[in-house]
């Protein structure tokens, strides 16, 4: 299951809904994987605003990856005003021009520079970062969703739906 | 016509061999790719997004969602979720390497993903099967009500899901429009080949109106070979419940009341509910 998907997950108990702790779900004993997956640069910026920066940031964190900057980057850091990567059109870009901002908002990752490299990150921890078994546990009634071979299992039994 | 949703529940019927029978038969890959291409139509989506598929099986057709085809996926790629409560099917999805991530899942149990999460949704031959409870806790009513009332909160505003299904009769075919409706979202019904063996039903769905009307009529609007037909109750100038007391209506809705309770009432007759004439 990729990090992405991990960022939208909620506890499936209805008893959770109404709660700000079922959200996120926190992984345990997680084993990852690294799955290649091509870049689709459209996607992440449509997808962006609607990640919730602060608890990917925590994630990363339990998980042990390189910890994310502070903020999300902004939009117009995710592609060079001169694109260095053929796959995206140049038609396509946001605003180009503000290539300091992007620097500024890179620099957490470790990465200055190009602000595509923003872009490559984000990519690679949202859609190639996967946890392949392990356990979501929701931090409000503390039941756990095994994980196993990327499936999560969201089946309800029925005294706790 | 067999109807497996009447036999078993689906995480039983789907089983192993049966999974692998509906993976493998080429019958039914090109209905369900078919399928797959007029619902993304229907949700016309004009940049990579987000996608829930909810009885996703075997990622028949989330492998339509994650390839971009200029003809019948402008948008695409797409990156998808799917959610599936049998685990065969789930399994012949791991083993074919699929690119959307999977969860086994009960639909009628609720959508677990926090609000405003999708672009759309899909389904493909899935929704019939909410329309079946298997213990007496719960209800088809209710199930269908989890499912979409949580679909309707894991959708963005100006989302939209479409939703094929093969309903079993006219009144299942309202029951789940009605429950869509009920949980918040403009809902219209789309019949291919209306009347006919091979009809299908999709159930269009849209969250907030925006330019689309809040139902159906705008999503459609500008498609060939679409006809509108609109079932809905108009009620003109006055809502029920507002007739005056005392009016010709009013009394004669009264007796009818009165008649049914069976107490005895005098027949109507012309001068039923007539004002007097003004006499000094």
């Amino acid at each position: 299951m990729k990090l992405l998907t991990l960022n939208f997950l909620t506890c499936a108990r209805k008893a959770c809904k109404s709660t700000t702790l079922a959200f996120p779900l926190r992984p345990k004993d997680a084993e990852l994987e690294i799955v290649e997956a091509d870049l689709e640069p459209l996607f992440i910026r449509n997808i962006l605003p609607r990640v919730e920066w602060e608890a990917l940031r925590t994630l990363c964190q339990d998980l042990g990856l390189p910890q994310l900057p502070p903020a999300a980057p902004e939009p117009a850091a995710l592609f060079a005003p001169n694109p260095s990567d053929p796959s995206i059109p140049s038609d396509k870009l946001v605003r180009p021009g503000k290539e300091g901002e992007g620097e500024g908002e890179g620099e957490g990752e470790g990465e200055e520079g190009a602000p595509t490299q923003t872009l490559k990150d984000l990519h690679h921890v949202l859609l190639e970062t996967t946890i392949r078994e392990g356990k979501l546990v929701c931090g409000n009634c503390g039941h756990a969703y095994a994980v196993k071979e990327g499936i999560a299992n969201f089946l309800l039994p029925s005294h706790l739906v | 016509m067999s109807r497996p949703e009447d036999t078993l529940p689906p995480d039983l019927f789907y089983n192993d061999s049966e999974s692998r029978k509906y993976t493998t038969s080429s019958r039914i890959q090109h209905i369900q790719s078919q399928m797959t291409h007029r619902a993304l139509s229907l949700l016309s989506l004009r940049s990579p997004s987000l996608i829930l598929d909810i009885g996703c099986g075997s990622g028949l057709s989330g492998e339509i969602l994650s390839t971009f085809s200029p003809e019948t996926n402008p948008g695409g790629p797409h990156t998808w979720i799917g959610l599936d409560i049998s685990s065969s099917m789930l399994a012949v999805a791991l083993e074919k390497e699929v690119e959307g991530d999977l969860f086994l899942a009960d639909a009628g149990q609720g959508v677990p993903f926090r609000p405003g999460t999708f672009d759309a949704a899909i389904s493909i031959s899935a929704v019939q099967w909410l329309c079946n409870a298997e213990s007496t806790e719960e209800s088809p009513a209710g199930r269908l009500s989890r499912f979409f009332n949580g679909l309707y909160a894991s959708l963005r505003r100006g989302g939209r899901a479409v939703c094929q299904f093969y309903p079993k009769n006219d009144e299942q075919k309202k029951m789940v429009s009605s429950a869509a409706v009920r949980a918040g979202f403009g809902a219209g019904l789309l019949e291919d080949d209306p009347g006919t063996k091979s009809a299908k039903t999709y159930l269009v769905l849209t969250v907030g109106g925006g330019e689309l009307d809040g139902d159906i009529t705008g999503v459609v609007r500008g498609m060939e070979g679409v006809d509108v037909m609109d079932n809905r109750r108009r009620t003109k100038g006055r809502k029920r419940g507002e007739e005056t007391k005392g009016s010709k209506g009013w009394i004669m809705r009264k007796k009818e009341q009165m008649e049914r309770k069976g107490k005895v009432v005098k027949a109507n007759s012309k001068y039923t509910g007539r004002k007097r004439r003004i006499a000094f």
